[in-house]
């Protein structure tokens, strides 16, 4: 039960640390929501520079680009990355931090060698196609068929609520290959570049404000075979490895930044003023702030003790769903507290009274939306109570 | 950093849970209600290094740290062992024969400055009372003491006294002994809550497995399944808190041991009230009777939530923390 980061760790987030202070003022301000290319330069124009000073891929192998580093440098590198205020992964997220481990871990040489080095380097930008109008939750129900046709499957079908679809070159796609199997049997998992024919994209109005996702429309996407992640027909254990990321390692660097979140809230609970009073001076709030601390400092506990047992395996485990679940629901409080201290000047979404509304009001929304995606609250809870406590399951 | 639990504490924590199971039953238990202590049952767990745990070995102690005592405390809070724990513990190296068994040592955490009524636990098998300040560390002989014995506690395994007036005792530590007693203090009791946090779990899986409605197991409905999913989550969290606050103590690099201390006490206190509440809830009529011990932890945990800072006291103290270091 060694808590202590390492002198190696240390220098590591030293040097980390000097970097970040130079370079993400020079990153310079996020372009406006709906400035598609710009967002998509700054993201992954950040990743590169990110590759440059030898940070990208912390804990990726370092024959494709990462640094290979051991698991406490990852902690650090979400720590460091976090209080320096960083660019967010942005357009870089499916990529970073759940298709690429997915190609890592379950990819072919070839496939690795292909899209590792050039997702680190910012060259290649991702996005997931799972989620169908008829598959959310049961994912496993999902339609878009691919019919082996030589060299190709031909793909035919319609995603929904595809993030970032607009700007990216490959997609982890599932599909089924088997339609006479049981439904979890006959999935597989392709990595679909997005330039082919036959692929339709259409945004969808978040209520953000911004498009975020989009509804892809597929008619006969003539995807290669060798684009196969694991066996045909193999894709549900191969998904179920990427959820384990998408919801076991994605969040660590936010999950940090929520302490900042909470810094946050006291700070504009120390500038408004009701009542005649300073706001922080309330005594409910500061208890809420209180317990807040008491839950974010057991989940960063809980993430260390994770990532511990992940350096043991490669892979988090089902734990994973216990961190999603906890994590979002904090990031709600937290969000709804800061909310709540706003009060009036919360009706606006940019910033008013030298307060910082549009933030807070972004990530508030935000927050609403990470209970439901990479799995709904429910459906982690379905997960615990089934394949960790072991009772009984849902009809499925 | 490798924060999993070593194989070395794997050890010390199975020792102390098989001793628990063996010796501490639930039926045990039933024999000790109104009484709380039995003097054979606190020189073995002397004999088990419960008390001279963290007591040098050139002293006579076994040399661990807080962050093993942590793990030995879960366990000693699983089985609902009775008596003043965490005070005899903490008295060890302090008061002599504390280690040993041979003196059994309570307290009264005076630190938050509360006044009467005071309520002393397990008063009538005490030989010596510490009173804990918040610049100081007394001790005193419990017959110095006007107590008058409360005669339904809450818990039916830890009898109570009531005092009116606290005596002036010996100045045994200073604000400094009296601060590490604190921090210690509050970190042991969480490890006993966070022991009721998982039993209480564990009971409540038990029984909605077995208990059949409707022709099913009552444990496949999901109303149920999702409060349990929920109860697991508090368990894991509480748990890695609790352990990053012994080892943290132990570390006090690592860490700040303050915030440390308090996230755990305010996040164990929680989740054993959250999760045996949740037990009484999903045992339905059961829950409510005298018969299943489910209100045995449900009852400890109030006594542990008393003591070395109520949860709302530590969340206080976190905030207070949080709003200094924000300008
Ligand atoms: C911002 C955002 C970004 C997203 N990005 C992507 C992406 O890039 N790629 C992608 O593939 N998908 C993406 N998703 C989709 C996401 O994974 C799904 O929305 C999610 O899995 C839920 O599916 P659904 O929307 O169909 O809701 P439904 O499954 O219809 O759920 C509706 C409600 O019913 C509940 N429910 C459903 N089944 C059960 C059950 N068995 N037990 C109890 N309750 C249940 C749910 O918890 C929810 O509250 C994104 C979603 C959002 C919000």
């Amino acid at each position: 039960m060694d808590l202590r980061y390492s002198e190696a760790d240390e220098k590591f987030r030293a040097e980390l640390g000097a970097w970040l202070k130079e370079a993400v003022p020079a990153h310079g301000k996020a372009p406006s929501i709906h400035d598609w290319p710009g967002r998509r330069a700054y993201d992954t124009g950040w990743q590169r520079k990110l590759f440059d000073a030898g940070y990208a891929g912390v804990n990726w192998p370092k024959e494709y680009g990462g640094r290979d580093a051991t698991l406490t440098e990852q902690l650090v590198y979400y720590e460091e990355i976090a209080r320096a205020h960083a660019p967010y992964v942005g357009v870089n997220f499916v990529g970073m931090l759940h298709g690429g481990p997915t190609v890592i871990t379950e990819g072919t040489e070839q496939q690795k060698a292909k899209h590792i080095p050039r997702i680190l380097r910012g060259e290649e930008v991702w996005c997931q196609g799972f989620s169908e109008p008829v598959a959310g939750s049961d994912l496993a129900a999902l339609q878009t068929r691919a019919v082996r046709d030589g060299d190709v499957y031909r793909v035919t079908g319609h995603k929904i609520w595809t993030s970032f679809a607009q700007v990216s070159d490959y997609c982890e796609l599932l599909v089924r290959t088997n339609p006479d199997a049981s439904k979890h049997k006959g999935i597989s998992w392709l990595i679909m570049p997005m330039d082919l024919p036959g692929i339709d994209i259409r945004p969808l109005p978040t209520i953000i404000g911004d498009s975020d996702f989009s509804e892809v429309f597929l008619e006969d996407v003539p995807v290669p075979v060798e684009n196969l992640v694991g066996e045909e027909n193999d894709g549900w254990r191969v998904t179920n490895v990427t959820l384990r990321f998408e919801r076991g390692t994605a969040f660590a660097s936010e999950m940090y930044q929520l302490q900042e979140s909470l810094r946050d809230v006291v700070e504009i609970a120390k500038r408004v003023t009701r009542h005649g009073v300073v706001v922080w001076e309330d005594r409910a709030l500061r208890r809420e702030v209180g317990h807040l601390q008491s839950e974010l400092d057991s989940l960063w506990a809980m993430m260390k003790l994770s990532v511990s047992e992940t350096a043991q395996t490669g892979m988090p485990g089902l734990g994973a769903s216990a961190i999603k679940l906890y994590y979002t629901e904090l990031y709600q409080r937290v969000c709804e507290l800061a909310l709540g201290v706003l009060g009036r000047a919360g009706l606006a979404r940019e910033d008013v009274g030298g307060l910082p509304t549009q933030d807070a009001l972004r990530r508030m929304l935000n927050s609403l939306s990470l209970t439901i995606a990479g799995g709904t609250s429910q459906v982690q809870r379905n997960i615990i109570s089934e394949r960790i406590l072991g009772l009984p399951r849902e009809p499925r | 950093m490798d924060f999993r639990v070593n194989e070395d504490q794997a050890a010390l924590q199975e020792g102390i849970r098989s001793f628990c199971e063996g010796r501490v039953s639930i039926e045990q238990l039933r024999e000790l209600e109104g009484k709380g202590f039995e003097s054979e049952l606190w020189s073995e767990l002397a004999e088990m290094g419960v008390f001279g745990l963290r007591l040098p070995e050139a002293d006579g102690g076994v040399g661990l740290g807080t962050a093993d005592a942590v793990l030995v405390f879960e366990e000693l809070g699983k089985a609902l062992v009775p008596g003043p724990l965490a005070w005899t513990h903490l008295a060890a190296g302090l008061v002599d024969g504390a280690a040993d068994g041979t003196a059994v040592v309570g307290g009264l955490d005076l630190s938050d400055g509360h006044g009467a009524p005071y309520i002393i636990e397990h008063f009538e098998n005490l030989d010596v009372l510490l009173l804990l300040y918040a610049d100081r560390i007394e001790r005193v002989a419990p017959k110095a003491l006007d107590a008058k014995p409360v005669a339904t506690p809450l818990d039916p395994l830890t009898p109570i006294f009531e005092v009116s007036e606290i005596p002036e005792g010996e100045v045994i530590g200073g604000a400094e002994d009296a601060q590490r007693m604190r921090f210690e203090g509050a970190v042991l009791v969480s490890g006993q809550l966070l022991g009721i946090t998982e039993t209480t779990l564990a009971m409540s899986l038990e029984y909605t497995k077995g208990r059949e409605q409707f022709n099913r197991p009552i444990g496949g409905f999901q109303a149920l399944k999702h409060i349990m999913a929920d109860c697991f989550v508090r368990q894991e969290a509480t748990r890695a808190v609790v352990y990053a606050a012994g080892a943290t103590i132990d570390d006090p690099l690592a860490g700040d041991v303050s915030r440390a201390v308090s996230s755990a006490k305010a996040m164990a206190g929680e989740s054993a009230w959250k999760n045996s509440r949740a037990a009484v809830q999903l045992h339905g009529g059961m829950g409510f009777t005298w018969e299943v011990p489910v209100h045995y932890y449900l009852k400890r945990t109030r006594v542990l939530e008393n003591v070395f800072g109520t949860s709302e006291e530590h969340a206080d103290a976190l905030a207070e923390g949080l709003g200094q270091a924000v300008a």
